[in-house]
């Protein structure tokens, strides 16, 4: 862990209508585990404004490698080899540098390296599904990585996740925390799943769609998808982190 | 008019079961990518304090306990100093992930007990840890936080801020021994934990 600044301003209140909702009844396990009351909205404090910091020197060889980590290079997985790049941005437009980036990710089969998941698309020996890296100083990151294949899922009926990567992502406080998930361009189940669906506006579902990037992409090796990430804002005056009253 | 140059935040999608093989992969049964999982400790050896034990479920609106809820808790030192702050205590990295079992449901936080810290206003926070809880069903991650029956409450600003003062003990962990607590997370439903938007 590294030092941080003591006082990087107050967080700039979460805007939840860009978020999925979180009671949505065609995606069940939503009902049971949503809610009812409203939540409490409070400004920030020391404890959202502060959050665990990593250092790159935390991170091996092929931790941003998925193809190759599980085996720490000694075999790679099969599928089809994508590199996924990208920034990450706060909302005010400043990079996130030196932020701790986690996905995971089922295999080309679409299963998961998972002790409860009980697919019977095989497993791959040599891909287990994680993989992390941290911004640069500009925000910018990226990662090697197979493209996951869809599968089934027991909700309604015949429901089936697109191709997607979950990401985690960090940001300089606690409050910033952030789990989303990558789809890829062009991928016909997104219209279909009720995951996608919990986020109401399409212009913000379409956010988390992840366009082919053939400029980024290498001949005879792999293509690149790009993924930007916004965190929330600071507030960055010093007349809004001015103690209260004065 | 003018255009404000703002950037929205990314819009949240749930965690999904599968949320420990990216953050705490050997307890998916990953094992080899990391040297160890992140966060499975927020203290080391020689942390000042007491040392607690908070123990407990996550329960959804049926009253089930869930089985695959991964919760993040992030808290200051003994005396009331967070990680990277001048001052604070090297052995406490105050950042801890950790899961529901597999069969139980049963959750465990070792931990040092955090100090009283400072809100920006200035008024004293009561003890208390951060808490963020992911999973399948989870659309957007939820935070709360745990204080403490043994600590002094009345003054804390956001325990103040709940209108309905019986939902302030939902915020508050038992005692049930010398350095030993009990705290559900109650999803939804009759005694509902106060849920943050902070």
């Amino acid at each position: 862990m590294r030092n941080a600044p003591t006082d990087l301003g107050s967080l700039i209140p979460r805007n939840r209508a860009i978020h999925p909702v979180p009671y949505d009844p065609d995606y069940k396990t939503s009902v049971p585990r949503s809610p009812r009351w409203p939540l409490l909205s409070l400004d920030s404090s020391v404890t959202e404004e502060t959050g665990p910091t990593f250092g790159h020197n935390m991170l091996g060889p092929y931790d941003n490698n998925l193809i190759a980590n599980f085996s720490q290079g000694e075999r790679l997985a099969i599928g089809e080899r994508i590199r996924v790049h990208g920034r990450v941005l706060d909302e005010t437009a400043r990079p996130v540098a030196n932020t701790l980036i986690e996905v995971w990710q089922a295999n080309a089969g679409g299963r998961y390296r998972h002790v409860r998941d009980s697919y019977f698309a095989p497993l791959d020996p040599n891909f287990g599904g994680c993989g992390r890296t941290m911004t640069d100083e500009d925000g910018y990151y990226e990662f090697m990585t197979i493209r996951p294949g869809a599968y089934p899922w027991p909700n309604r009926a015949n429901d089936w996740r697109p191709m997607h990567i979950h990401f985690s992502v960090f940001g300089s406080g606690f409050g910033h925390r952030l789990i989303t998930q990558m789809y890829f361009q062009g991928d016909p189940l997104i219209d279909l799943c009720p995951i996608a669906a919990t986020v109401k506006t399409r212009s913000q579902l379409d956010r988390l769609v992840a366009p082919l990037d053939m400029a980024r992409s290498k001949p005879m090796d792999y293509l690149a998808y790009k993924f930007d990430i916004v965190l929330r804002g600071r507030r960055q005056t010093m007349f809004e982190n001015k103690m209260e009253g004065m | 008019m003018q255009g404000l140059e703002m950037l929205q935040e990314t819009p949240s999608q749930t965690a999904g079961p599968y949320v420990h093989i990216g953050c705490i992969p050997t307890f998916a049964g990953v094992n080899g990518v990391y040297p160890q999982d992140l966060g499975l400790s927020p203290i080391e050896d020689g942390a000042k304090g007491e040392i607690i034990t908070i123990t407990g479920q996550v329960i959804d609106g049926t009253g089930w306990a869930l089985r695959d809820a991964m919760m993040e808790s992030w808290q200051a030192d003994a005396a009331g100093i967070y990680p990277g702050q001048p001052g604070a205590d090297p052995a406490v990295t105050g950042f801890c992930r950790f899961a529901a079992d597999n069969e139980s449901g049963e959750y465990t936080l070792r931990t040092v007990k955090p100090g009283i810290t400072q809100a920006r206003s200035g008024a004293p926070q009561a003890p208390h840890i951060a808490v963020w809880i992911v999973a399948r069903g989870i659309n957007i991650g939820l935070n709360t936080r745990i204080y403490f029956e043994d600590e002094d409450n009345s003054a804390d600003p956001l325990l103040k801020r709940i209108e309905q003062r019986p939902r302030v003990q939902t915020l508050i962990a038992k005692r049930t021994a010398p350095g030993q607590y009990s705290f559900n997370f109650v999803l939804q439903g009759e005694n509902e934990t106060v849920f943050l938007d902070i």
